[in-house]
């Protein structure tokens, strides 16, 4: 660690917090229905999309109807992009030549790309032709972005709202969230992005001659406008098989600072749009410092470690001392121009997030810097999280939170003027048991059976955080890997969507249904029993109640993974 | 409940041709004229032919060549396409090695690069620095730290036959610092670097 390295993490906050405000300010706008900026251009083309798709933009839907509207629109969308994958071959715009995917591969990646995953099972220049990136992953990027949004708009206005029976219309959220959000902030990234050096072309691979004679074929497309949305709407997926550690997929150190904030500006400035949206700013402010102090404590983790790097090499005579001439600690698997601090980073916010975009390669990290991706998805992705899926997230966990406080004092619990009773306590409790369900469940069964086993590529306790790491990946919609393991086969590839699956619609459903529950409910006035939910104390509360519940979830097993792992290497002990 | 379908497979299509085809084209179309040599893909020319992108490394072995990262890219097998073979910086399927910290092959294999790069660089003042002997994520990176430059400077110094000092001149104004001074990691170029000594010091 150096103070090169420190300046670039606090740059980093600053960025991300002088952005994320102001965003938070006009989403709240966008989707309370108030005028914009932005009105005078797209308000017109919102009412012909209405128009045209028949959506009675006039009238609210019940929970239900809403959480079914959602359902609907994934599934559509699912099938769409299967048939694409699978008919690539014959469709125009694939220079390439790319054969049409597999039938389990292509399930798999629908799924993935559906549920905001984007786990890959493929190499994207290696496999998908120019329109499928477009029509496929580029749309879907979009939409499940979008989808996250939407099920977090109905959750804040169940707080917003007394005695209602609805809660907004999805298909409005859903379009007003690409309309006014995702595609302008799109659009401009993309123009930055390719000013870094980012292809956007439609030319085939280019075929050169090098230096020394050889023949090298370089891959590109139009990466920009898909890399874009893919940061904004932490999706992750990358045009390439490296993602963003891809010198066209991330070309200099700036870009990188322009991802990294993208994929968590949204989520962050929803925290600020949930403030004004309840009409107590306070309240998203104690969300976001919430998030930050857990997002500070594993980039801080995570650089330590990798920059003290892997003792066995220091002890062939390697240097991994950092200066202003080397980046020094681990960099297998890492770019030069990023070195250990925004590989590190990059790595802790993409895993706070739902992103899984990666900059550097998780399955070569140190065992301690390796775990910190690993716990922040096992924590629930709550640490700013998917755009929208995050804060409803954590807005679980509130729930949780509050509902053992009021256990402490003896009092009904309220979070903003809800009575917490049974009904939500106990939706908000499922959510939390799927993650453990789904990703020891899971993580179990491919423990005994040999095609599960067979798909690890490290021997020992890396073996185990190889497949413990894809379930966690895959039921907490996150999508980046340890890319050691053999992933695009039949097992892995109908298991992982499995888990993608339930950790999105199991999640969402009693999300809507908590949503729907409160909108129901009265608004109580806060009393000298009310116990705030904005100072210290609460913040307090609730990161120790996210710990806890995480910890004693995970910690077995973490135990036997990179914990032993990193007492093995310490020992030089190898496999 | 089912007559959300048609709203739901409306929106979807809809959205699939202004999202995946007009959102792509109208940013090409833009990107192309703002930035016509980036969003191409950076190409390098000499002498009239493209002889790589100065975001792409490749691949040296020569002496008198800056020698880049190791890549542990890979490309199929003429003889059985169902297995791979390495590649390096096979720009047209990147990866990393993966390796875990606690592998044996894999610390194995750096002891091996550690005494090939050592023999290599019999001359070399400074402990090998990491980045030489670690693959990068994408298999693809273009650039060296300034120590790695300055690890194989000797070498290139003698195959091209030019003082070392006048070299390490040369070097430093083709090595970029910080962004701003502030983001990313000090680096240079191999290809940019390759193709100066090419143009500076000719090899007969």
């Amino acid at each position: 660690m150096n103070a090169a390295g420190i300046l670039q993490i606090v740059v980093y906050f600053a960025v991300l917090t002088a952005g994320a405000i102001p965003l938070g300010a006009y989403m709240a706008r966008v989707y309370s229905g108030e005028r914009s900026w932005a009105d005078p251009v797209l308000r017109p083309v919102e009412r012909i999309i209405y128009k045209v798709c028949c959506i009675k933009a006039d009238q609210e839907q019940h929970w239900t109807v809403y959480a079914f509207s959602a359902l609907m629109f994934s599934v559509v969308g699912l099938v769409l992009i299967y048939a694409i994958m699978r008919l690539q071959a014959m469709l125009p715009l694939n220079p390439a030549s790319q054969a049409a995917v597999a039938p389990d591969l292509a399930f798999n990646t629908a799924v993935s790309f559906t549920t905001n995953t984007n786990w890959q099972n493929y190499g994207g220049e290696s496999t998908m032709a120019y329109l499928t990136q477009m029509l496929g992953m580029t749309v879907k990027n979009f939409t499940s972005a979008a989808t996250g949004m939407a099920v977090l708009v109905a959750l804040v206005r169940g707080f917003a709202r007394r005695q209602a029976k609805t809660v907004g219309n999805f298909y409005v959220d859903a379009v007003r969230s690409i309309l006014y959000v995702l595609l302008p902030l799109s659009i401009v990234v993309t123009l930055a992005l390719v000013g870094q050096g980012m292809p956007q072309s439609f030319d085939a691979y280019t075929q050169v001659t090098t230096l020394e004679g050889a023949k090298q074929v370089i891959a590109q497309g139009p990466v920009a406008s898909q890399v874009a949305i893919k940061h904004l709407g932490t999706n992750g997926g990358g045009f390439f098989n490296a993602n963003s550690a891809h010198p066209f997929e991330n070309p200099t150190a700036l870009s990188n600072l322009i991802e990294m904030a993208g994929e968590l500006l949204i989520s962050a400035g929803l925290v600020f749009a949930f403030g004004r949206m309840i009409g107590d700013t306070r309240q998203g402010r104690a969300l976001y410092i919430t998030m930050a102090l857990m997002l500070v404590v594993g980039i801080t983790v995570c650089y330590w470690a990798e920059a003290a790097g892997n003792p066995l090499v220091q002890a062939m005579g390697v240097d991994l001392t950092s200066s202003d001439l080397a980046p020094g600690g681990n960099m297998e698997g890492k770019e030069v121009r990023f070195g250990i601090a925004n590989s590190a980073i990059f790595a802790t916010a993409t895993t706070g997030t739902s992103t899984g975009a990666v900059n550097a390669m998780h399955d070569s990290f140190t065992p301690i810097g390796g775990m910190v991706p690993l716990v922040n998805m096992m924590l629930g992705e709550v640490i700013f999280g998917g755009v929208g899926c995050g804060l409803h997230g954590m807005i679980v966990f509130v729930i949780i939170a509050v509902f053992i406080a009021g256990l402490m004092v003896g009092r009904t619990p309220e979070y903003l003027g809800k009575k917490m009773e049974a009904r939500e306590v106990k939706l908000a409790v499922l959510c939390i048991l799927i993650f453990p369900l789904s990703i020891l469940g899971f993580g179990a069964v491919a423990m005994v059976l040999p095609v599960g086993l067979a798909g690890m590529s490290a021997a020992g306790p890396h073996g185990l955080t190889e497949v413990l790491y894809a379930y966690t990946s895959a039921t907490g919609n996150n999508g980046s890997a340890f890319g050691g393991l053999s992933g695009n086969t039949l097992f892995y590839n109908t298991t992982l969507a499995a888990a993608m699956l339930i950790g999105r619609f199991l999640i969402i459903v009693p999300t809507l249904a908590i949503a729907g529950s409160l909108a129901a409910k009265k608004i109580v006035p806060p009393s000298a029993g009310t116990f705030p939910t904005h100072g210290a104390l609460f913040i307090g509360l609730l990161i120790a109640v996210i710990v806890v519940i995480g910890g004693l979830t995970f910690f077995p097993v973490l135990a036997l993974g990179p914990i032993v792992e990193h007492l093995a290497l310490a020992a030089g002990t190898l496999f | 409940m089912f007559k959300q379908l048609v709203p739901a497979t409306l929106l979807t299509l809809l959205l699939t041709v202004l999202l995946g085809l007009g959102y792509p084209l109208a940013m090409t179309g833009i990107a192309g004229t703002l930035f016509p040599t980036q969003a191409h893909g950076s190409l390098i020319e000499r002498n009239g032919t493209v002889v790589g992108s100065a975001l792409i490394g490749q691949s040296f072995t020569k002496p008198e060549y800056f020698h880049p990262r190791p890549s542990a890219t890979t490309d199929s097998d003429p003889a059985d396409p169902s297995k791979t073979v390495p590649a390096p910086y096979n720009a047209a399927s990147s990866g990393a090695s993966n390796a875990a910290p606690t592998s044996k092959s894999y610390i194995g294999g750096i002891w091996a690069l550690v005494e090939q790069i050592k023999a290599e660089n019999p001359d070399a003042r400074i402990p090998v620095p990491v980045d030489l002997v670690t693959a990068s994520g994408s298999g693809l990176d273009p650039h060296i730290s300034p120590a790695a430059v300055e690890y194989q400077l000797p070498r290139i110094a003698k195959a091209r036959h030019v003082s070392e000092a006048g070299l390490r001149a040369l070097v430093a104004s083709h090595t970029e610092g910080r962004v701003f001074g502030i983001l990313g990691e000090a680096r240079a170029n191999v290809l940019r670097l390759n193709l100066v000594l090419d143009e500076r010091w000719p090899v007969e």
